[in-house]
């Protein structure tokens, strides 16, 4: 058996220009060139793309959701930076 | 699926343009041996990736197969489908080089013959492309996109391989010496070759030797392996004159068309 | 951690699920969800794999170029969906090798109905109806099942299954509608996946162990028995369609039902499979097995160059 298998990689993909890169899912490469060239036969292999982008599992750092509390429930109450929440009269048209 | 090249198709063509059948018979013959190995890898890969990868290539390479045949079946005229042109000719009539029919031994053998096969391919497209036959250049111009990944492909493998352990060093350089025999008929010319080249259809083939050997030593190189010195070659294939894999191929890709004769599947 | 907070922590964990909220990888989850998830979505990886060989068997001898092309593209897909799915269970903490390892040693298993043979061109047809048919009808629930990587590996798996059971079927109906020697082909693959298709679709309720568990983690929307009826129901007006008949002489249209009454499954031929002495259990590893030995002085040395490469990078950067 093997000693070391191949990591895994992350791949985000551009579905078309304009639009940002999105999580598509993962793939095992022995080094970023076959990351990438796998990725575009796993996940691109119905015009789904137009760009790649491949980071090695390992090197991304995920917050913890035991701590979503401190993380993200702060914002909930800061409602002021929603445009709804300032009243305008009806008149004012393209705001 | 319609060829999208259709339109481009000029009615008027008959078999008194047997140079011009045979040219891209010569040209579609290669694509759908090579194809057909790699079909058979399908599902036993040394890895999904891989697996994937491989089977994208087939799928090309049978794709690129049926634009030539369909615009085959236009020019003979007589009838014949791209499936009859495909699958009901007689060994004799198959005139792909003896690379590309070369066993999958292992993953070694499939690059090995893959690289030394995309490296020639893709330096044919280019020149096809500038045929003064418009499909077969609309041909090109798409099949140039598809080569050019499968070069880079086989390449960057040949580089893994070749400088990867001691034993895939081992494997690959086998490989490669094995695969050397084959690689000088590539740049043999047929009959039908001369007279396209005369007419500007064809593509001069004599002409991409040198540049070939080149590319190929670089890679060669650059994945610390030997070039072969070897300078003995085979030949045969393009006048029909095959190793004895061929009719094992032919046996199986012709196998439901023989056994079922004239029907639509 | 007490067992009173894990208790809560469940409470709060299956309350979640209720609530349609997804469950994600970092997520605290009960040992017996990550369990279950690993065992279900690794078996289904394998099933997609292992399933590659029967129809792979093929694609050499397929009758026109249009067929190989399709062949080739659907039993690709089908590496693809292996991969997702493994690759969605790897965030379970486990590794696609441990997972390659359960399946060759037996330790895992795989829908058994990939361990029966392809035998004539027609099985591409059935397999392709029948087969993509009945996993499509067990796969579409859980697009939205409670474990979210596993539930976004779904949605992608059945976009691509979409053309999977329309290239089977109509191969089928290409052959039901061609020469007497065509029909019966397609008959005789009729006859011959039929049962192992209402099989495939798992063991009846009375004897299913993991359905309510299942349910309430949505791994399972409908029972067994549901999801067989749907299938039988679905799939008889199709057979009808085409003019091949359905190999079961009790099938009968229960207008009360609004569905068919059906004959018996041979459930010991089921257990014979499942247990691993189905016609082609012992090749379909052999070939997997195979390919992963063959395979590994590539993945070694693939590894071993990038390792070069990277040494030398860093020696440039020096
Ligand atoms: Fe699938
Ligand atoms: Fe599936
Ligand atoms: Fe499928």
């Amino acid at each position: 058996m093997s000693t070391k298998n191949w990591p895994l990689w992350e791949i985000f993909v551009r579905s078309k220009n304009g639009l940002e890169h999105r999580h598509c899912g993962s793939l095992h490469a022995a080094d970023s060139e076959m990351a990438l060239e796998n990725a575009r036969d796993v996940y691109t292999r119905r015009n789904e793309g137009v760009s790649i982008w491949v980071v090695e599992s390992k090197h991304i750092t995920a917050s913890n959701p035991e701590h979503n509390g401190e993380l993200f429930e702060p914002a909930q109450d800061k409602v002021y930076r929603h445009p709804t929440f300032y009243d305008l009269p009806d008149d004012v048209k393209h705001m | 699926m319609l060829n999208p090249f259709q339109h481009l198709i000029k009615k008027s063509y008959t078999m008194k343009n047997e140079n011009l059948y045979n040219y891209i018979l010569g040209i579609a013959d290669n694509s759908l041996i090579l194809g057909q190995r790699m079909g058979e890898l399908c599902g036993h890969g040394p890895s999904l990736e891989t697996d994937i990868a491989c089977t994208n290539i087939s799928l090309d390479l049978f794709g690129q197969v049926r634009s030539y045949f369909q615009y085959a079946t236009k020019i003979a005229g007589d009838g014949r489908s791209e499936d009859d042109i495909a699958m009901l000719r007689q060994e004799r009539e198959y005139k792909n080089v003896l690379l590309v029919e070369q066993p999958n031994t292992n993953f070694a053998y499939t690059l090995g013959r893959q690289f030394l096969f995309d490296i020639y391919h893709l330096a044919f497209l280019k020149e096809l492309q500038k045929s003064t036959d418009l499909t077969l250049s609309a041909i090109a111009n798409k099949c140039v996109k598809e080569v050019s990944y499968h070069a880079r492909f086989s390449s960057d493998w040949i580089k893994r391989l070749g400088d990867g352990t001691d034993e895939s060093k081992e494997k690959m350089q086998e490989a490669i010496n094995d695969l050397w025999a084959y690689t000088d008929e590539l740049f043999h010319q047929t009959d039908a070759d001369k007279a396209m080249v005369a007419e500007g259809i064809g593509v001069d083939v004599t002409k991409l030797k040198d540049n070939y050997y080149r590319e190929i030593s670089q890679v060669l190189e650059e994945a610390t392996l030997q070039v072969p010195g070897s300078k003995y070659f085979q030949k045969g294939g393009k006048q029909g004159i095959h190793t004895e894999h061929l009719g094992y191929i032919l046996a199986e890709l012709q196998y439901m068309q023989r056994a079922y004769p004239n029907m639509e599947w | 951690m007490s067992e009173e907070q894990i208790r809560s922590l469940e409470r709060q964990f299956e309350e979640r699920i209720a609530r349609d909220e997804k469950i994600e990888p970092k997520d605290w989850m009960p040992e017996k969800y990550r369990q279950t998830h690993i065992r279900q979505m690794s078996q289904h990886a394998h099933s997609e794999i292992v399933g590659m060989l029967p129809e792979g068997n093929w694609i050499t001898r397929a009758p026109s170029l249009r067929r190989k092309v399709a062949l080739l593209a659907k039993v690709q897909d089908e590496a693809g969906h292996g991969l997702y799915l493994y690759s969605a269970t790897e965030t379970l903490g486990i590794s696609r090798d441990e997972m390659y390892e359960q399946l060759h040693t037996g330790k895992a298993k795989y829908s058994s109905i990939f361990n029966y043979p392809t035998i004539t061109w027609a099985d591409m047809g059935a397999i392709g109806w029948l087969v993509d048919g009945a996993a499509i009808i067990n796969q579409v629930p859980l697009c939205n099942t409670s474990y979210g990587p596993y539930a976004r590996a779904m949605i992608r798996v059945c976009k691509e299954e979409s053309f999977h059971q329309r290239q089977g079927f109509e191969i089928m109906m290409k052959l039901a509608n061609g020469t007497p020697e065509q029909k019966d082909m397609a008959q005789d693959a009729l006859n011959r996946w039929w049962w192992p298709s209402l099989m495939m679709l798992g063991p009846t309720d009375d004897v299913s162990v993991h359905t309510e568990q299942s349910m309430k983690w949505k791994l399972k929307r409908k029972s067994n028995d549901d999801l067989r009826q749907q299938f039988i129901d679905q799939t008889v007006p199709q057979a009808d369609l085409i003019g091949l008949t359905i190999p079961d002489p009790d099938l009968k249209w229960n207008e009360e039902r609004g569905s068919y009454d059906f004959g018996e499954i041979d459930w010991d031929e089921f257990w014979q499979v499942v247990k691993g002495h189905g016609p082609m259990n012992k090749e379909r590893m052999k070939a997997r097995v195979g390919a992963w030995e063959r395979g590994e002085w590539v993945r070694d040395a693939a590894m071993a160059h990038a390792e070069k490469k990277q040494v030398r990078k860093e020696k440039q950067a020096v």
